[in-house]
């Protein structure tokens, strides 16, 4: 029998806001542990949360950008339970008035789209972390996480494969890239997922029992994660077993998941209004404010570059895939630079660059004013195309030069000096006499011998189309 | 002169003459709390040494020729559950016994700031759940009338504190009526403002929606004076209210000639005292006397009240006082074999029965399953009091009913009964219920010469109007003026 899958996601993003949820502690990933709480992210007696608007206002942005519907009353609830990173033994969180409901993105498959809807966006806090003691056998809490802000964006069971699955994470974190309300780093746990998958046999209306999957750190791990789990399901199903709702624990490097707790176990997690923290009241005004400072999204960005700039569907949707690349790419036009030559460096050289170095687009040394520098110097002439590609890896080790003070500094000016160059050309034909008799007994490849040959004697540095008017002209007399 | 029996405006206005010093006002205050502490218990910890410093600055103000003003240079008890900085905050529990906050409530800091002399922290139930401040982990405080009876609670330290003259001013907090009870049982003025009036900040949390931080003192002026002190909106609590702040001793013109008065006949029924009702009805003559239009008036869904606060007030608690779990402060089980442990002992060991009792009923009535029936239903009686409360107030400014059914009673002699310690809340949850003010204040005395005492109501933010009524009926007649004989 063929099985189909059936995958949901619970996304949680931290925010990018300057300071925590309830408090005015700074929101900073990493510092010394417990150096970025105070009395109200770690849950002393008698104090009180007040919540940021700003995380009201990112959420009702990420909503906006999935095309949620945004609630004009919302509210905040507990969700109780006891663990030591979490100081109150409550989380604030949202049940059942979360700020933005009913929203989808629609993500591109090889050859179709799938519309995967969004359930809801709701905004909760993050617990603290558990460190183990490098002194003996206790464990440690470090309570900086504490509070920071997160959204949770939870999809209805619409995505069908691991595959759909990677490409809507990946989408999904680009839009939340784009509208700046998370930096979406997976190493510092800003972007985190769990997976709820099940299979049902193909063309059933019904859906089969589902397993959550936790602590799954990164797209990749996601992947595998949903890979293994449908096999396992597959499996019971073939074998004339029941698959049992539970929740499952992934763990990559085994790359296997292990039973954490049944459906019998789960936790009651006592949701009630929390009396501390008013009614979150949203007014057609606010939203509409937040709406006019939405950022060009993804997708128009991508239908502006076809249109506008005349770039294929492939260059565009690739560079508008990441945020920093279409950055890189807009920063440069505004520049100078043209958008077929941008479009051509970003495309490939930049990116194998940053492909072999593993680096992510935003974390590029140089921008989009320094990539327009060094297409400019190849249309002046002053260094040819494939020097230009030396310079560029010089941009990478050293961001604080400017391409001219690399080409400067390093020598590597194109030489496009006539005199200069027919004098090296007279050695080469003059030292190659069996290459220049073969030219002229037709066989033309010889040519590409002695264009070598010339470039070489001239340190690479040569302007080629000279090197080749030159050669000619001196063969041809 | 025994300057510990004086009230605060008394006090102030006599150091202003130079009559005495703040300091020896303070150790007036310190050699009283010294010389009948053993008798009453009010107090969980004595903070002389920072009492006689704050002393010592209003005095250098007067010294530079300045006046003092509001509650300056004035000994006051803080209830053991607001935090002060570095100074010990118990909560009357085990589980905080040797926890001291680094930082002060936003109630604590406006009385330091109007430079009140903080000399103590008062007893009070265990996390404020009672009625009679024989939850407290550390000591049972007794009643200055009669040392074998209850204070009232859970502000029994503040009231008794203030009835036995060992504070002249106290801060007391009211969830279900632990400012009135009290200051009623002590035959003290005690006054619990509008839900959102007081910040909560640093506050330990009961039940966060009933909670309010009000003043205990002995005559309604001063009630009036503390209240100025501590209203105020606070950007470190969601639930203060942006209301313009005002000098609430000008309301206190004794003239209330054509005040509205209604006397819910819900509040004079079954269970409560013949003593009470009467001496409550005969406040309701002296107010015609003085003036007032009193009417019967009824309050249906009164009796549905204390079912609800129950039920809110243990959910609350049951999330507010998870966080007391042993990892970060307080008190943590010295023995346990692992984290489902380490909780469990703490929590068995950190917790009196009283609190046990509540958090359990909280968690029952949040539980899956049961939250509609208990936690929803509690919500919807919530508002059907409240709308009965609004119903009431467009005929009247204010409501007259008892604080107590009963005055106060012999210590020991609840504790096999909580029902009926819970029964003993009837008159005074609705209020919280409602986030509506209320004040108590002395009126009578019952067969053994205990204090009984009266509630006015008042409409939200109606704090003016029944410190008004409540300082015309003190004029007229000498209730506030007894003393008990310690």
């Amino acid at each position: 029998m063929n099985y189909e899958t059936v995958i949901g996601l619970e996304v949680h993003s931290e925010l990018a806001t300057a300071s925590k949820a309830f408090c005015s502690c700074e929101n900073k990933f990493g510092g010394e542990p417990n150096t970025h709480c105070c009395p109200v992210c770690s849950g002393m007696p008698g104090v009180l949360p007040v919540l940021n608007k700003k995380v009201v206002e990112f959420c009702i942005k990420a909503g906006l950008a999935t095309n949620c519907s945004i609630t004009r009353y919302g509210k905040q609830d507990r969700k109780n339970y006891f663990y030591p990173d979490l100081p109150k033994a409550y989380q604030i969180s949202q049940y059942d008035l979360p700020i933005c409901h009913s929203g989808y993105i629609d993500i591109k498959m090889d050859g179709y789209t799938r519309r995967v809807r969004i359930t809801r966006i709701h905004i909760e806090e993050d617990a603290g972390k558990l460190v183990h003691s490098e002194f003996g056998s206790s464990t440690l809490v470090d309570y900086n996480r504490c509070g920071v802000p997160l959204i949770e964006i939870v999809t209805e069971p619409d995505i069908r494969s691991s595959a759909e699955a990677y490409v809507f994470l990946e989408t999904l974190r680009n839009i939340l890239m784009y509208i700046e309300v998370s930096d979406c780093k997976m190493q510092e746990g800003s972007l985190r997922c769990d997976v709820n998958l099940s299979v049902r046999p193909e063309g059933s209306a019904e859906y089969g029992t589902r397993c959550e999957m936790k602590n799954v750190n990164s797209f990749s791990a996601a992947v595998r994660a949903m890979d293994y789990e449908r096999v396992r399901q597959i499996e019971l199903l073939s074998s004339g077993e029941e698959v049992s709702q539970e929740t499952r624990r992934w763990d990559d490097e085994k790359g296997m998941s292990a039973l954490m707790r049944t459906k019998e176990d789960a936790q009651d997690y006592r949701y009630f209004p929390d009396p501390d923290l008013c009614a979150i009241v949203i007014d057609d005004e606010w939203v509409e404010s937040i709406r006019s400072t939405l950022p060009e999204l993804p997708e128009q960005k991508k239908e502006r570059y076809m249109g506008e700039l005349s770039l294929s569907e492939y260059d565009a949707e690739f560079i508008c895939a990441k945020k920093a690349l279409a950055a890189l790419f807009d920063d440069a036009r505004a520049a100078g630079a043209s958008a077929k030559a941008a479009a051509n460096w970003i495309m490939s050289d930049i990116s194998k660059i940053l492909n072999d170095s593993e680096t992510e687009p935003e974390d590029s040394p140089f921008g989009g004013k320094e990539l327009a520098e060094l297409i400019s110097l190849i249309d002046k002439g002053t260094i040819s195309g494939s020097i230009a590609k030396k310079v560029l890896k010089k941009m990478f080790d050293n961001p604080q030069k400017s391409p001219a003070q690399i080409v400067e500094e390093s020598g590597m000016v194109q030489i496009s000096d006539e005199g200069a160059i027919r004098e090296i050309v007279l050695k080469v034909l003059n030292d190659n006499p069996k290459s220049v008799e073969d030219y002229k007994n037709g066989k033309k490849a010889a040519m590409g011998f002695l264009v070598g040959q010339t470039m070489r004697a001239l340190r690479g540095q040569g302007n080629p189309q000279l090197i080749n008017k030159l050669l000619s002209e001196e063969l041809d007399k | 002169m025994e300057l510990y029996k004086l009230t605060a405006h008394e006090a102030v206005q006599m150091m202003n003459n130079r009559e005495f010093s703040s300091k020896e006002l303070t150790q007036s205050v310190l050699a009283r709390i010294s010389a009948v502490e053993d008798k009453v218990g009010a107090y969980i910890s004595v903070t002389e040494d920072e009492a006689l410093a704050v002393a010592q600055s209003a005095d250098e103000k007067i010294a530079r020729g300045e006046k003092l003003a509001g509650i300056e240079g004035v000994p006051i008890a803080i209830k053991d559950n607001m935090c002060t900085k570095n100074m010990l905050t118990t909560c009357a529990s085990k589980m905080l016994s040797n926890f001291v906050p680094p930082y002060d409530a936003t109630a604590v800091l406006k009385v330091k700031k109007g430079g009140g002399v903080i000399v103590g922290k008062a007893n009070m139930d265990e996390f404020a759940m009672g009625s009679t401040t024989e939850h407290s982990y550390f000591k049972k405080t007794a009643n200055p009338y009669d040392t074998t009876r209850v204070p009232g609670g859970s502000s029994g330290g503040s009231a008794a504190a203030v009835a036995a003259d060992e504070a002249i001013l106290a801060l007391g907090s009211d969830t279900g009526g632990s400012i009135r009870q009290p200051a009623a049982l002590c035959g003290v003025v005690g006054m619990k403002p509008t839900y959102g009036l007081v910040s909560r900040y640093g506050l330990v949390a009961f039940a966060s929606s009933l909670d309010q931080i009000g003043p205990v003192a002995k005559d309604v002026r001063d009630c009036a004076q503390l209240l100025n002190t501590i209203v105020g909106h606070d950007d470190k609590d969601s639930t203060s209210l942006l209301y313009p702040e005002r000098d609430y001793t000008g309301a206190l013109t004794g003239d209330i000639r054509g005040l509205k008065l209604g006397l819910p006949k819900e509040y004079f029924g079954e269970g409560v005292d013949k003593a009470v009702s009467e001496a409550v009805k005969r406040a309701a003559a002296k107010y015609e006397q003085l003036g007032a239009c009193v009417e019967e008036c009824s309050l249906e869904k009164t009796q549905y009240a204390l079912a609800a606060y129950y039920i809110i007030s243990s959910a609350e608690a049951s999330s507010n006082l998870a966080r007391y779990d042993g990892i970060k402060y307080g008190y943590r089980a010295e023995r346990f074999d692992n984290l489902i442990d380490l909780y469990t002992k703490t929590r068995s060991e950190g917790f009196g029965d009283e609190v046990k009792r509540r958090i359990m009923i909280g968690t029952y009535a949040l539980s899956s399953g049961y939250y509609d029936a208990y936690y929803k239903k509690a919500l919807e009686v919530r508002t059907l009091v409240k709308r009965d409360f609004d119903a009431a107030f467009e005929k009247y400014d204010a409501l007259l009913t008892p604080v107590s059914p009963t005055a106060a009673w012999q210590i020991g002699s609840m504790e096999q009964d909580p029902m009926r310690m819970y029964m003993a809340d009837v008159c005074t949850v609705s209020l919280n219920i409602a986030g509506l003010p209320g004040i108590a204040l002395p009126c009578g005395q019952d067969a053994d010469k205990m204090p009984i005492g009266m509630q006015l109501i008042g409409k939200a933010f109606g704090e003016e109007t029944i410190l008004r009524a409540a300082y015309a009926f003190e004029q007229e007649t000498d209730f506030c003026k007894m003393r008990p004989a310690l």
